[in-house]
């Protein structure tokens, strides 16, 4: 497996989302640590696409692409934070 | 950058090698939106049987003017040998962009900017050296740039010419393999040379930090430990070593 980052999940996230992502700031739900979308440990290949706490490398989110439908799963995060667009 | 993004076609208007192994794409897509520095696009091939594979790939040029990406052959790699080695102006292919929103640099920022790159991670960053110029953009900007050896450096010419054209830019190259002469010995990026050709903490500049994860992770350690605000540290990975 290789290590990216939250940066390489903003395709498939703007394809669910009317907002860029990345941006986005999320809360641990394990360690209360809050940071960028971006900044999520992800670990490839595709389909599947783990996102990670970068501080407790507890999982955040979990997407999962097929040709017709995107699943994701946020178990991880307590909140997040979307910046609009102004 | 609003509204949700879908594929659509590009055709691949121009291509040009910028090393050996490197080559640029010029892509042609109708009503493309712009794009800010930093940003990426997503390219997907689809197989005659309908297997298809998805990759990401930072845009190059600055906005407004055309879309390009540099794209680094792996030889082992399943999508960059298509893309360095079979592609031809005229080919289409998929892609979905522009994505991101973080690991950008916007020309409105007045803060003086420390650009770092390992290998391909200079395609980002080359994005925001190109913005800048293109504006005329008074912010003092930095490029640290780590490549195994002088052939590997891509946009080497243009970013000579800018050095001398741009005002306010600098930039320093670290060879791991194999220097020119009168560059010292070969070496792997470090704190001396992010001390030397970065900038200090507190002028409080905006990192960039682009290139293989293992890249990544020393020189965005080494800023920490240096005393630059993790805040102001942005950070892209794009796998491998
Ligand atoms: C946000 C983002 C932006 C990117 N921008 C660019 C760009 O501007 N230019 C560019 O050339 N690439 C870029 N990449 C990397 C690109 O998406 C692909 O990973 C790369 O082209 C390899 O794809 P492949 O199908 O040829 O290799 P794969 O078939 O995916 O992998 C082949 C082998 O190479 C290893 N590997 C995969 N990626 C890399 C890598 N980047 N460096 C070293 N080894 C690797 C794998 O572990 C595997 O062993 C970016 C990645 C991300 C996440
Ligand atoms: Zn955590």
């Amino acid at each position: 497996m290789m290590e990216i980052d939250g940066n390489a999940l903003g395709g498939d996230l703007s394809e669910i989302f009317a907002a860029d992502m990345t941006g986005a700031v999320f809360t641990c739900a394990g360690c209360r640590h809050t940071g960028a979308v971006a900044t999520l440990r992800v670990w490839e290949p595709a389909p599947g696409l783990v996102g990670r706490c970068p501080s407790c490398t507890d999982v955040i989110l979990r997407l999962v692409r097929t040709p017709s439908r995107v699943f994701l799963s946020l178990t991880g995060a307590t909140r997040l934070e979307i910046p609009l667009e102004s | 950058m609003k509204n949700r993004i879908s594929w659509r076609v590009a055709t691949v208007s121009s291509a040009r090698w910028e090393t050996a192994s490197a080559r640029t794409l010029v892509l042609d897509v109708p009503d493309w939106p712009g794009h800010l520095p930093g940003q990426h696009i997503d390219v997907r091939l689809t197989a005659e049987d309908g297997y298809s594979a998805q990759r990401s790939y930072s845009i190059a040029s600055a906005w407004p003017g055309s879309l390009e990406i540099t794209v680094q052959r792996l030889a082992d790699g399943e999508v960059s040998p298509y893309l360095t080695d079979e592609v031809q102006p005229g080919d289409q292919i998929e892609l979905r962009g522009p994505v991101g929103g973080w690991f950008v640099w916007r020309s409105s920022s007045p803060a003086p900017v420390l650009l770092i790159a390992g290998g391909s991670g200079v395609v980002p960053l080359m994005s925001m050296i190109r913005a800048r110029g293109d504006a005329r953009g008074r912010q003092p900007f930095r490029l640290i740039y780590s490549v195994r050896t002088p052939e590997d450096a891509a946009y080497a010419d243009e970013l000579r010419r800018r050095v001398r054209d741009d005002p306010g830019l600098d930039v320093h190259f670290v060879y791991t393999r194999k220097a020119p002469e009168g560059a010292g010995t070969p070496k792997r990026i470090d704190v001396a040379a992010i001390n030397s050709h970065g900038w200090p903490p507190d002028f409080q500049p905006d990192c960039y930090v682009c290139g293989p994860t293992g890249f990544v992770e020393t020189a965005a350690d080494i800023l920490v430990a240096l005393g630059h605000d993790p805040k102001r540290i942005r950070t892209e990975r794009f796998g491998g070593a």
